[in-house]
């Protein structure tokens, strides 16, 4: 496989600190909660305390003499204008997509539902009147586990029941490469649910002048916002301006048309002033959409040598109480993940989508590729058990090799490069793989009361989402494009627009970079200007990984417009042909007469006077284009993770952690290894700390972060992190690294703890994997070593035991 | 993240605090560092009417040297446990206790006092200063009194303080240079609640123990000392063999709660493992 | 309401506030320091850390009229004219990405240097144990704080 890349120059790949940061360092942030307008109001809700209930009364009329209270609201009130939340991804024919209003107005369906707000001066005054709205429910049953949730006698979320949809792929002859399989495995993994808990909750100013609203919101999705909006809720597209403003990561937490945020719009509407509400931490548990909350069934079977014949998947998904943003199509990301880097000759998947009456699920980092590369990573270490052979020795067996690329997989994907065995032997070597199996097996013999595991990942995902016929396929609402625009300003100095909308992600460093090379101006001239659909008009904003390969592409097409037209600027200005014309490191120049050249500054200077300007070309040096990807992108890598557990107490220490990813050409080295870094600490909280409990009368438990456990840097481990390259096909050569380091690291970490276990009889222990999950775990297994020596601690391999 | 509504009051001495305490009546609550009481009124889950706060009562705060004890006044924080040479010196444990409390910015402004009249059994001074066989100094309308820390911790954020009298001090016996300690906490997150905690204290003497006291976090709706456990280890061999044998009992008369993070089997199974850590982490061996 | 005075990054405030105004609200909401940001309810995220009287504290778990009286330094009020350098070495060591535990975790460091000038990794992460970040896995802060203890920042 060879790709094309543009010759290496002087940005790509340069660890360039970010622009973004002074402004951070120093607390001049503009997040949205700092946003103060002459007359703004304050909203707080009041929230359903039930699981599930029909309403029968809402009186606000108690709120309305307490000092400070403007208004107060009920859904009955926003009933006509309020309309339903959207669904953008109706991934079958038949799926049932429920009304979802804003507000909450005959019947509550999760803890946490908006049912009333108060419009108060300050929001302390907001706070305060909550407590005098009256709200009489009638309460019904919660369904809380999904996998009852479709029996004929369960409670119903909604009237049509509780089956959202059922989603299924197959390819290749399953019941033959099941039926007379020497090995099949079959697995029950848990996926809890996930709070994502980005930092900075949500919040949102609504400001309507005339018939035009400006809203600002802590939000990933800008222009998605900005449609759905006028789309879905009657305001005139062209009346509508979404700022994100500075935003405090989102992790697919913010994105998301939220309640909040429609409601924001029509009260401001109503009241006639700006009105804001900022969400607390406990409401954000409670009502930004959760992550994850799947039981994935999932059966192997292979040859005795080790040889993958076929892979079945039976999805049982949580959608929620109702269907938002993303909601049914998040499992749909992982159809395509289970068989993640190996060969195999069937492959079966099917998903069922279930209501329940919790907080709706939807994209959370990874989004179903993290669940889908957990089962399959987690299934390949009990197969290697099962087979007694080496673990990496059985992925080896069966992933495909660096000389197979471009390589079509079983679910139909075209992977288009990668080199498994580079980033395998890379990482074997950092981590000291050989030395510490023989440490295990040593304090294995020893019979330790601490016990070391070693856990292994080798994954990949598919990302950069993504192309816009592939989204079609798959019923999506919406195109997979991302747009930019480039401005050369008189001075020579360069505006940048980008479509997607960052939150951490220092695409004003990275964005800087590329053009930079493109253009031949120096990185200091370049200011990037997003999150305004004012400034950046269209775009499809920020997630999935997708920011660099769809929208750092879409940069290079729009910086091609404008050097060509340069090109024919210069070419007047030297008075050669445009044909003579070379451009190299922003000069333009005449071949052969290197004294005969103009740099691209002067020319943006001339293209300002428009004195000289050939006939028919416009005094502009400004560009806009918008990229389409035809295929997604595939990182992949090697993560390695040893654990030290206590068997004791079941506490688990992770003693060293190794990532080799390969993400194809680096930007930023230092913006790559920092998003590595996250996301690696983002799966190593789904693996050992997190997750987002509610209790069998539907209460979420886990409501703050003394309850749900966002681990701190007392609690994780430092990481050793390398890369290797292997260049994507597209013109940069770049994959994406957003959301690799979370699906990577969950199957390591817990494949570690399981491996440190095998040998007292464990074969698995439910995320997350607390002390006392896996102390449980040790005593149902007896303590007693498991029969045979632990494959995973042996050199052994091929042949059954 | 919005109190409610209450008043407040900032007394310049111990009467005058205890005269607008006794005022309040029992919707009065004092406030010293807030550290415990500002997260329970942000999520309103506290509603008191009014608070006194003590916070600018400097004759409340510091480690003093008073013979055989040391007189810690209520208002000394867990930072300043931590960094006293005195407490260092002849009690270590608080010290040591101390520096495991939720984390460096809660303790710059947390308080022994706090803490103790807070009466978490999830804290972890309570178990310590229980351990430490410490005495509790109260001032109310009707003067001072002392209660011992056996007697002080009656239920669930509940102590021996009649309505009116506020916690003052703290007199902890000094511990000779023969006395070993170890508060072994075992929770699931750095500044997470102790799943439970295990306070213990050893006097060694020739190879043996000759005295042994232990004081459990969150094993019941307030700290629990492990009579078992200290009756066995005394006298008993300073091995780990030995010291594990006499935790074995640590749970005995226990009432662990159920919660996300541990079932009272569990909870059980943890107190005995970690006392036989903490005896043997105190014993030195 | 209360009377208050407080020096807040070297400015006198003199102020009548709500018994129950939150420190961190009073610097948001009445001075307009907004530098400081919120990021939970139950000072668990240490992102809205300032420094008082010199000793870091979690400004939600402060009411203002406890801070009568005292010295109060935000991130706003950290730099110099430049930038600290603390504030330089999280830069350099690219140790935040949406920044917004950054405020939190700078005035944290700050103070843990000032306790330790020399800490181990294990005193560093120990440290920081009241701060949370999502974006960053913790690593480059770390690095950042050695950084910053190699520059001597107490100096």
């Amino acid at each position: 496989m060879t790709a094309t890349v543009d010759a290496p120059t002087a940005e790509l790949g340069k660890a360039r600190l970010r622009k973004e940061d002074a402004k951070l360092l120093t607390g001049q942030t503009n997040w949205t909660d700092n946003i103060k307008l002459t007359g703004m109001l304050h909203l707080a809700f009041l929230r359903s305390p039930y699981a599930h209930a029909k309403i029968t009364r809402v009186d606000v009329s108690g709120a309305l003499g307490q000092p400070g209270v403007i208004a107060a609201f009920s859904g009955a009130d926003f009933a006509a204008e309020q309309g339903s939340l959207p669904c953008a991804w109706p991934v079958t024919p038949d799926i049932v997509i429920p009304p979802h209003p804003p507000m909450a107005v005959d019947e509550v369906r999760y803890v946490g539902e908006a049912v009333a707000v108060v419009v108060a001066r300050d929001r302390y005054a907001a706070a305060d009147a909550l407590a005098s709205i009256d709200v009489d429910y009638e309460p019904l049953p919660p369904v809380l586990d999904i996998r009852t949730a479709l029996d004929p006698g369960s409670p119903k979320v909604h009237e049509a029941g509780n089956k959202s949809y059922e989603w299924v792929f197959a390819n290749g002859d399953v019941d033959a490469a099941f039926s007379d399989a020497p090995v099949v495995l079959e697995r029950t993994y848990r996926q809890q649910r996930l709070i994502p808990c980005a930092m900075e909750p949500r919040a949102v100013v609504a400001q309507w002048v005339g018939d035009e609203v400006t809203l600002w919101s802590a939000t990933q999705i800008p222009h998605v916002l900005r449609f759905a909006l006028s789309a879905f809720f009657g305001i005139p597209e062209q009346n509508v301006r979404v700022i994100a403003p500075d935003v405090g990561g989102g992790f697919g937490s913010k994105l998301q048309v939220t309640a909040e945020e429609v409601l924001a719009v029509l009260i401001g509407r109503k009241i006639g002033k700006p009105v804001k509400w900022a969400e607390t931490r406990t409401e954000g548990n409670l009502t930004v959409h959760h992550g994850r909350d799947q039981w994935q069934q999932i059966k192997i079977a292979a040859e005795a040598d080790g040889r993958i014949r076929g892979l079945s998947v039976d999805l049982l998904a949580d959608m929620g109480a109702y269907l938002m943003l993303v909601t049914p199509g998040v499992p749909l990301l992982g159809a395509f993940m289970f068989p993640a880097i190996y060969k195999m000759d069937a492959y079966s998947f099917k998903c069922t989508g279930v209501f329940s009456t919790k907080m709706p699920t939807d994209a959370y980092r990874g989004a179903g590729r993290p669940e889908a590369t957990f089962a399959i990573e987690r299934i390949m270490d009990e197969l290697a058990a099962e087979l007694g052979i080496e673990p990496l020795e059985l992925r080896e067996r069966n992933w495909i090799k660096h000389e197979e690329f471009p390589y079509t997989t079983i679910c139909g994907l075209t992977y288009d490069s990668g080199n498994y065995e580079a980033a395998t032997a890379k990482a074997r070597e950092l981590f000291d793989y050989d030395g510490l199996r023989a440490e295990q097996r040593l304090r294995n013999e020893r019979g330790d009361k601490v016990r070391l595991g070693i856990g292994i990942s080798t994954f990949t995902e598919m990302c950069g989402l993504a192309p816009s016929r592939v989204l079609g396929s798959l019923s999506y609402g919406a195109g997979g494009w991302e747009h930019a625009a480039i401005r050369m300003l008189p001075t020579g100095k360069v505006e940048v627009v980008t479509g997607s909308s960052a939150h951490g992600q220092g695409h004003e460093t990275a964005w800087s970079q590329i053009v930079a090379d493109q253009l031949g101006v120096p990185f200091e001239d370049i200011r990037v200007l997003h999150g305004d659909t004012q400034v950046s008009p269209k775009g499809m904003d920020t997630y999935g990984s997708r920011s660099l390969a769809v929208g750092g592409l879409a940069l290079v097409s729009a910086c091609d417009k404008v050097v060509a037209k340069a090109k024919i600027i210069a070419a007047a200005m030297l008075e050669a042909s445009a044909d003579d014309l070379e451009f190299s490191a922003g000069r333009f120049s005449v071949r052969g007469d290197p004294e005969a050249s103009k740099t691209i500054q002067e020319v943006a200077l001339a293209t300002f006077a428009a004195h000289a300007l050939p006939e028919g070309v416009e005094p502009s040096l400004d560009s806009d284009a918008t990229y389409d990807p035809d295929n997604f992108s595939f990182p992949h890598g090697t993560h390695l993770c040893a654990t030290e557990v206590d068997t004791e107490t079941g506490f688990v220490h992770i003693r060293s952690y190794v990532a080799v990813d390969d993400v194809g050409v680096v930007v930023n080295p230092l913006i790559v290894e920092g998003q590595v870094h996250g996301g690696i600490a983002q799966g190593i909280a789904q693996a050992l700390y997190e997750e987002g409990v509610y209790d069998e009368a539907g209460n979420l438990v886990t409501t703050t972060l003394a309850d749900y456990l966002v681990p701190s840097a007392a609690d994780l481990p430092s990481y050793r992190t390398e890369r290797t390259t292997t260049p994507a096909s597209n013109r940069l050569g770049v994959k994406g690294v957003g959301e690799a380091g979370t699906i990577a690291s969950t199957p390591a970490v817990v494949n570690a703890i399981v491996d440190a276990l095998r040998p007292l009889g464990v074969q698995d222990v439910t995320m997350p994997c607390t002390p006392e999950r896996v102390w449980r775990a040790i005593q149902a297994a007896h303590g007693q070593p498991a029969q045979g020596q632990p494959a995973q601690g042996s050199e052994q391999s091929g042949g059954m035991a | 993240m919005i109190p409610a509504k209450f008043d407040y009051v900032r007394p310049s001495s111990v009467g005058d605090a205890v005269s607008a305490l006794a005022g309040g009546g029992e919707d009065a609550k004092v406030i010293a560092g807030g550290q415990s009481l500002l997260p329970l009124l942000r999520l309103r889950l506290a509603y008191p009417e009014l608070l006194v706060d003590i916070g600018g009562l400097d004759e409340l705060c510091g480690v003093t040297d008073d013979g055989d004890h040391l007189l810690i006044g209520a208002r000394t924080t867990h930072y300043q446990l931590v960094h006293d040479p005195l407490i260092t010196e002849h009690c270590g444990l608080l010290a040591q206790a101390a520096g495991t409390v939720a984390d460096p910015a809660v303790r710059h402004r947390g308080t022994l006092g706090g803490s103790i009249a807070h009466a978490d059994p999830a804290g972890d001074l309570p178990a310590v200063v229980l351990a430490l066989d410490a005495t509790m100094i109260a001032t109310g309308p009707a003067g001072g009194r002392e209660i011992p820390a056996g007697e002080f911790f009656v239920d669930y954020l509940t102590t021996a303080l009649a309505p009116g009298e506020i916690l003052t001090g703290i007199r902890v016996p000094k511990l000779g240079a023969d006395w070993g300690y170890r508060y072994e906490k075992f929770h699931r997150t750095a500044q997470a609640w102790a799943i439970v905690g295990v306070a213990a204290l050893v006097r060694r003497s020739d190879g043996h123990v000759a005295e042994a006291r232990v004081g459990l976090t969150n094993m019941g709706s307030v700290p629990i000392r492990a009579a078992a456990v200290e009756t066995a280890a005394a006298g008993a061999q300073a091995s780990p063999e030995a010291l594990r044998e006499a935790a074995a009992g640590a749970d005995e008369g226990t009432q662990p709660p159920a919660d996300l993070h541990g079932a009272p089997d569990y909870r059980r199974h943890l107190a005995r493992v970690l006392t036989g850590r903490a005896l043997e982490a105190a014993a030195g061996v | 309401m209360t009377h208050i005075t407080v020096t807040v990054d070297g400015v006198k405030y003199v102020d009548q506030v709500e018994p129950r105004l939150l420190l961190v609200h009073y610097l948001r909401e009445v001075i307009g320091k907004t530098g400081t940001p919120i990021g939970c309810d139950t000072s668990n995220c240490g992102a809205c850390t300032v420094l008082m009287d010199g000793q870091s504290v979690k400004s939600c778990s402060v009411l203002a009229v406890q801070a009568d009286g005292s010295d109060v330094t935000t991130i706003e009020g950290l730099a110099n004219g430049e930038l600290h350098p603390v504030q330089r070495a999280f830069h350099e060591e690219h140790a935040l990405q949406c920044g917004y535990c950054t405020p939190g975790m700078i005035m944290a460091t700050t103070d843990l240097l000032r306790d330790n000038p020399h800490p181990t990794e294990e005193e560093i992460r120990d440290g920081l144990e009241g701060n949370l970040c999502r974006c960053t896995g913790y690593e480059n802060i770390v690095r950042a704080v050695k950084r910053a203890a190699e520059a001597g920042v107490t100096q």
